[in-house]
């Protein structure tokens, strides 16, 4: 069974064409992968499909807005994993 | 289908936000300008207003499922194939069926129909925000009313 971060990175690799080796976990989707927002809206659509989860954007969109959380907290791939796992067991419970 | 407008719809035949379906109706004009470039001796409606016909099929859907609160900007076309050419007079069905309603978007898959015959099809994704104007938000309202919107959907609308 993959791993939260294998899915993931397959999901971002197959969506924006990034070379899966590229993707490790430290990887920050928007510095670091070149990810934009509009491509984000694909790896948010395949992520929710997967999962079966609605990734809250617009609410972490206003966090990082609000100056309340960092984008790191997000879309960094292990702790964008974190969240999707943590949904996962919001909705599971 | 006043293509000067652009409006591609005349009329929502059934919309349900639980079955995530709406059927709309529109008819090709006869008589249009876009036919002496496109094309001279060949009339045919461009590819690119039978995708924006299919886009906004979608948004009726996605404003009924948003209770009006929101509007849904066109922001991705994925798969669209044109399959035949849509002739001046043809009577079309247009469908849009939701596939997910996600946070601040929606994507949708889409055709259009003259008989039985699939003309067109395509995926769109829409950014879905608040409206950023009352002004369009009433002017999307009240031409929601003209072309049948099933009034259920329509009541928080301002």
């Amino acid at each position: 069974m993959s791993t939260t971060f294998d899915t993931v990175a397959n999901i971002i690799a197959e969506t924006c064409d990034i070379p899966r080796d590229n993707i490790k976990p430290e990887s920050h989707a928007i510095d670091d992968l070149g990810i934009d927002s509009l491509d984000f809206l694909d790896i948010a659509f395949a992520i929710d499909k997967a999962f079966g989860i609605k990734l809250p954007l617009e609410q972490w969109t206003q966090e990082v807005n609000e100056g309340k959380a960092t984008t790191e907290q997000y879309f960094v791939l292990k702790n964008l994993c974190e969240r999707i796992d943590e949904l996962k067991a919001a909705k599971g419970a | 289908m006043r293509i000067e407008y652009f409006i591609m719809v005349d009329r929502i035949r059934s919309l349900s936000t639980k079955d995530g379906l709406v059927v709309c109706e529109a008819t090709v004009p006869v008589e249009s300008t876009i036919y002496q470039g496109h094309f001279p001796g060949h009339p045919i409606l461009p590819g690119v207003l039978l995708v924006e016909a299919m886009a906004q099929t979608a948004g009726w859907l996605i404003l009924a499922l948003t209770k009006f609160e929101r509007f849904p900007f066109l922001s991705m076309i994925n798969d669209a194939k044109l399959r035949d050419f849509v002739t001046p007079g043809t009577e079309l069905v247009l469908e849009a069926r939701l596939m997910h309603e996600g946070s601040g978007f929606a994507r949708t898959s889409n055709r259009v129909l003259a008989g039985d015959k699939v003309k067109c099809e395509a995926t769109t994704t829409f950014r879905v925000l608040p409206f950023p104007t009352p002004v369009f938000r009433q002017s999307v309202t009240a031409h929601a009313l003209q072309v049948g919107f099933p009034a259920e959907y329509v009541t928080n609308a301002g």
